[in-house]
């Protein structure tokens, strides 16, 4: 399933990526003094917090079922002082965050607290004002080139899943692969296939996103998000434009995505989905970020008077 | 029923509609007698119909005579149309003065045209791809056989270009031109890059605010001016561009309002997915954007192909042109119905065509959103 297996175009090293990817195994692999001592702790508390404690305790923090999978050091985006401004509108205001590769993250908050933003700008859907964006290594700036090289290590999930309705189920998949990675047609529909499998949906390979409901189109576009093979992936509030029913089979796939050791960023209100899978859930409030936290924590024992509040009307 | 209310229906069995619903009472009863007002509108048309169409048909086909020597003969044979004034012209309706020997180049630039249409127009061809190599090749083609002056083919001035010929070819490279300068000027005008907005901007703007014929007296006149003493600069040419130019312009107006109407959704996955400007917009937003413009460019096409008559104010000899001649000839005074219901016909199967085609166009790109 690990789709990271058969990538014969990535080179890079990835410490770690082999425990990220057996999320039954607590611990192995973590360096937690390391982390500890990487300085940033204000811009990551929580990761201060999980090194302190002591090693095997990860089910404790993890709090659901299933234990998530200990992230590797290395560091997939780091996001240090980043202002942004609509107009006059101060939207974003100093936003800390580093995430370290196979980690997953859920942003929360009201409506209109930024954390759209933030991971829009993670892919340079918006420019930031002020600050740094480091993805993978390649600082975001105005430079187009490094924008490419980002967008096609980033995958992006949105709300109204964004399928080009002009091309069929399979095209939408191919389209990336075979234009920005220049795969041949075949290798790319081969790809293609193998990941509509894996959201459950090789069947509808010809049809149009048009004749398709709403879960099956939000999984089409994380299986076209995955045809690229990303490092990271981001979800922009992928079940809120959807039924109640669909919610859950888009969920079955991000919660098998997150197993597989993929580097996940999700914007969602999907408290239990957080619990079960996120190494560390963050709230956002007025454009900044009030409080981050392992789910356990960040859901029984949540120290802002904001959050608590949040949580109250979000969780009844 | 239990007293809680809760009811339990058996399921009932398909039974077929009643016969006022379906088949061909029920086409008569939806389009032509659904209530008493449009079953009299039904009856009036039905009775203005009996009264107009025999006796035109009449005119134009079976009291009409199809060859005389002139205007006297006609009248003394029949009381119908004198389609003579079309039949023994009719070389001219279709070439103008290109040379009588020569016109077998124009038949063959026009059959050729045709063949490298259908690739264009039909994406279900076999061979496809390189059948569009022919069609990319095809001006080429027609302007060596048309214009000649290679061995084996003696020059035509373009002077001599009138009638069909001339509107095809007025039209056909007016159409095919101002297509892709009028995206890139849809484009353009949408640019981030302030220049290149503002040219687009001032272009558009300063070619919709003039008339066609201002530019083409421009075109015949003004222009010798505005170059160097001795360029002989084609008058023919000069029309094409202009004539592309002015088309371009609307184009770019019908094509921004279709790019407009592309969510910014689908901009953001196109980036999100690494694809270039370009490729972004030449594989997701044009060819959506293309799709919902197809009646408004459709629209500009048919305009621009009747706009051709407007070259006989500079002194060129399209079917109206010939039709005016052939009028003041003392043998055939009189008879402006027939050239005109005649050069009328061939503008109408030209036009007609178009809007068919973008009906079926409309039909095959229709994927259920």
């Amino acid at each position: 399933m690990a789709e990271t297996d058969d990538k014969p175009k990535r080179t890079r090293s990835r410490p770690g990526a082999g425990a990220a990817r057996k999320p039954a195994k607590p611990a192995a692999g973590r360096a937690p003094a390391k982390r500890a001592a990487d300085g940033r702790t204000g811009s990551s508390p929580a990761r201060a917090s999980a090194g302190s404690a002591p090693a095997g305790t990860v089910p404790a923090t993890g709090g659901g079922a299933r234990a998530p999978a200990p992230a590797s050091d290395e560091i997939a985006i780091e996001i240090s002082g980043m202002h942004k401004w609509f107009g006059d509108f101060h939207v974003l205001k100093d936003i800390n965050l580093t995430v370290y590769r196979g980690e997953r993250i859920v942003i929360c908050g009201p409506s209109g607290s930024g954390k759209s933003t933030v991971i829009r700008c993670i892919n340079r859907l918006e420019e930031h004002q002020r600050g740094h964006v480091i993805v993978d290594g390649i600082e975001l700036t105005d430079n187009l080139k490094r924008i490419d090289q980002v967008r096609r290590e980033v995958g992006m999930v949105f709300q109204h899943f964004n399928l080009f309705p002009h091309l069929t189920v399979l095209e939408n998949c191919t389209l990336a692969p075979i234009w920005v990675r220049r795969l041949p047609k075949a290798e790319a529909e081969a790809i293609a296939m193998r990941y509509l499998e894996r959201v459950k949906i090789p069947e509808q390979a010809q049809k149009y996103p048009g004749q398709l409901s709403g879960g099956q189109q939000q999984r089409v576009a994380i299986a076209r998000s995955l045809c690229m093979e990303p490092r990271i992936m981001l979800f922009d509030e992928p079940t809120s434009a959807l039924d109640p029913e669909m919610i859950k089979e888009v969920l079955d796939v991000m919660v098998d995505l997150a197993e597989s050791g993929m580097t996940m960023l999700c914007v969602t209100h999907e408290m239990g989905f957080a619990r079960q899978v996120a190494n560390r859930v963050i709230f956002m409030d007025g454009g900044q970020i009030i409080e981050q936290a392992p789910p356990a924590q960040f859901f029984e024992n949540p120290k802002s008077e904001r959050t608590r509040l949040f949580l109250s009307q979000i969780l009844h | 029923m239990d007293r809680s209310g809760h009811q339990v229906h058996e399921k009932v069995a398909d039974m077929r509609p009643p016969i006022t619903s379906v088949g061909w009472v029920r086409w008569l009863r939806e389009n032509l007698f659904s209530s008493p007002l449009s079953a009299a509108l039904t009856l009036v048309t039905a009775y203005v119909l009996y009264l107009l169409v025999p006796p035109l048909f009449g005119w134009a086909f079976l009291d009409a005579v199809w060859f005389a020597a002139s205007r006297e003969e006609c009248w003394a044979t029949g009381e119908g149309a004198c389609w003579a004034i079309v039949t023994t012209r009719v070389d001219q309706f279709i070439y103008g003065d290109y040379p009588a020997d020569e016109r077998w180049r124009a038949v063959l630039a026009f059959v050729l045209l045709l063949l490298a249409l259908v690739p264009i127009l039909f994406d279900r061809v076999p061979g496809r791809a390189r059948w569009l190599v022919f069609s990319l090749l095809y001006p080429l083609i027609a302007y060596v056989l048309l214009i000649g002056g290679v061995p084996g083919l003696p020059e035509v001035e373009t002077a001599k270009f009138g009638g069909f010929l001339l509107t095809l070819v007025i039209g056909v490279t007016g159409i095919s031109a101002s297509l892709p300068l009028g995206i890139l000027l849809a484009l353009g005008r949408r640019s981030d890059l302030f220049i290149v907005r503002v040219l687009c901007v001032g272009f558009i703007e300063f070619i919709r605010g003039v008339p066609l014929i201002t530019l083409l007296f421009v075109a015949s006149t003004l222009l010798n001016y505005f170059l160097p003493p001795g360029t002989s600069f084609n008058l023919l040419v000069r029309v094409l561009i202009m004539v592309t130019l002015f088309s371009s312009a609307y184009l770019a107006e019908v094509i921004r309002g279709g790019l407009q109407a592309i969510p910014g959704g689908q901009y953001e996955a196109a980036n999100s997915l690494g694809l270039s400007y370009w490729k972004s917009m030449r594989l997701v937003i044009l060819p959506q954007a293309l799709k919902i413009s197809i009646p408004g460019i459709v629209n500009s096409f048919i305009a621009l192909f009747k706009d051709t008559t407007l070259v006989i104010i500079i002194g060129m000899l399209d079917p109206l042109g010939i039709g005016k001649a052939t009028l003041s000839d003392a043998t055939w005074q009189g008879l402006s119905t027939e050239v005109y219901v005649f050069v009328a016909l061939f503008f109408f199967i030209c036009c007609f065509s178009m809007s068919r085609y973008s009906l079926y166009l409309e039909r095959k790109l229709h994927t259920g959103h």
